[in-house]
């Protein structure tokens, strides 16, 4: 990481009405609600997987980053893509 | 049968190319305390076999699991009424379904709520047929039912469970929007169903009693947009559904999103339906006591039969937005035309739209006094015995069965429901 880059210290979690899990019919992370089901792209469920309540949003990029080094700079597309999630309360911050 | 002489080969070509069932409802019993005159269940119910035992239902839902069902909603009837619920809640969430508990209510103690919290129910509905005591009661058929959900719906948000209320309204309901929508903050439901009633089953014998004029709804319509604009600047989270009647719409809905597209409903006896309402329609549907639901899905006549496009009439056929609704609903079309392969009423391009048009203007007549059928095992019986019951607007005789209709209604309507996703 840049060291000019500050760390973003923000602890995602999943929120509350919201199950995450891996479907091995659809070959996809979906997250399931009452009545419904949202089917992830790619990224966004590589992203949500790491949304442990543990990681915050700046281990969250440098974890995807080890994962995909081929990808390039990632965290601004994390960081998007959190704020979709937050918007539409997939996830909340601790 | 149209599709009686199609070959194999066919049938294999169509499992390449639907989809495969995602939502499962299991209708674990016709029985039920209420009496609600729109519930979805077949007028029939009486006439129905016996339940599906635990271990069957089980195994229906390992074997819908193995397909990539994901959603799994208990409905019925009242599903509280099976003592098993707990061990069925708990065989399901192990397979990994997110469970929805679809219920009036009735009959259920912060006790039983917690055991299926144990067992790893994921979200309760209640449904709720007023904001007013006395509306509610009367259209539920039961004195105590406003007090016991009220009761019901704060237990389920003190264990912390995810809820959504469920309103089906009509008529007799729509212009207390404004109170219903203020129950449900007070309640802190997460998301509110208000769903006009969908005429099939006893809402259909119903009707004249349940539609609400244009008026009526768009009345509504106004009042929900207005409450969302308000909830939404105090940052409250609620989220509110409002689903109108396809009778005031031009064109048909794509019913189920595709016929054997992505919802499979079984019924207490186990037979297997492409939606909740198809029995109703003269095709011989599968049961899961004598198919597996690998082959209920991809072979068998009854969900092949709306499949693809080649079933069609005019003017569906040649209509360019065909692959948009699908020709509408089948069951609509069989209970206002006698054909079930018409197009759908609801459609300004059918012959039959006259019918959809007659009964807005119906809607418009002061419909009290009309009688009310009240969905019951005594009504049933005699529609199961081919006559119509004679509508009293009062049912004294609880037999031990009554209603639901409540939540299968929406569970219905799956398009919607996973359209909410957006």
């Amino acid at each position: 990481m840049n060291a000019a880059v500050k760390t973003d210290f923000r602890v995602p979690v999943l929120g509350t009405l919201f199950r995450f899990q891996w479907e091995p019919a659809q070959q996809a992370y979906v997250l399931l609600y009452p009545e419904g089901m949202v089917k992830l792209n790619q990224s966004a469920g590589e992203i949500l997987a790491l949304v442990d309540g543990q990681r915050n949003v700046t281990a969250i990029s440098a974890a995807l980053m080890e994962k995909f080094p081929e990808a390039g700079d990632l965290s601004g597309d994390i960081l998007e893509f959190l704020e979709v999630a937050r918007e539409q309360r997939w996830i909340d911050y601790r | 049968m149209n599709n009686a002489g199609s070959t194999t080969a066919n049938a294999l070509a169509r499992t390449k190319t639907h989809g495969q069932p995602l939502w499962l409802l299991a209708e674990l019993t016709y029985k039920c305390p209420l009496q609600c005159p729109y519930c979805s269940n077949p007028l029939d119910f009486a006439g129905a076999g016996g339940e599906l035992s635990t271990e069957e239902w089980i195994s229906v839902f390992r074997q819908a699991r193995e397909m990539g069902a994901a959603q799994l909603g208990f409905s019925g009837g009242e599903p509280l009424v099976r003592q098993d619920l707990e061990q069925l809640i708990a065989e399901a969430r192990k397979l990994g379904y997110y469970t929805n508990l679809i219920t009036s209510g009735i009959g259920l103690s912060g006790e039983r709520i917690a055991a299926f919290r144990d067992a790893g129910l994921d979200h309760i509905q209640v449904s709720f047929q007023a904001s007013d005591e006395e509306v509610n009661n009367m259209l539920a058929g039961s004195k105590k039912a406003f007090q016991q959900k009220l009761k019901i719906a704060r237990e389920v948000k003190a264990q912390g469970y995810p809820m959504v209320l469920n309103f089906v309204t009509h008529k007799h309901n729509i212009d207390q929007i404004g109170r219903i929508i203020e129950l449900c903050v007070e309640l802190e439901a997460d998301y509110v169903e208000l769903a006009t009633c969908q005429y099939y089953g006893w809402a259909y014998e119903n009707r004249e009693q349940l539609l609400p004029t244009k008026a009526q709804l768009e009345r509504a319509e106004r009042i929900t947009n207005e409450y969302r604009e308000k909830l939404k600047a105090e940052g409250n989270p609620i989220r509110l559904i409002f689903v109108t009647p396809d009778y005031y719409e031009e064109r048909p809905k794509k019913c189920m999103n595709g016929w054997g597209e992505i919802f499979l409903t079984v019924t207490p006896d186990g037979t297997a339906l492409p939606c909740h309402s198809a029995r109703m329609l003269p095709i011989e549907f599968p049961n899961v006591k004598d198919q597996t639901i690998h082959d209920i899905w991809n072979e068998s006549n009854g969900f092949n039969y709306f499949r693809g496009d080649e079933w069609m009439q005019e003017p569906c056929r040649s209509c360019d937005e065909k692959e948009q609704d699908h020709g509408g609903c089948r069951c609509q079309a069989y209970m206002m035309t006698g054909d079930m392969h018409a197009a759908d009423p609801v459609c300004g391009k059918s012959p039959d739209h006259g019918k959809i048009l007659a009964a807005r203007e119906a809607a418009e007549l002061d419909s009290s006094g009309r009688p009310i059928s009240f969905r019951n095992e005594r009504n049933s019986r005699q529609y199961a015995a081919g006559s119509r019951p004679r509508a009293d607007g009062s049912q004294k005789s609880a037999d031990g069965s009554h209603s639901l209709a409540d939540g299968s209604q929406n569970l219905a309507d799956g398009s919607r429901v996973f359209a909410r996703s957006g």
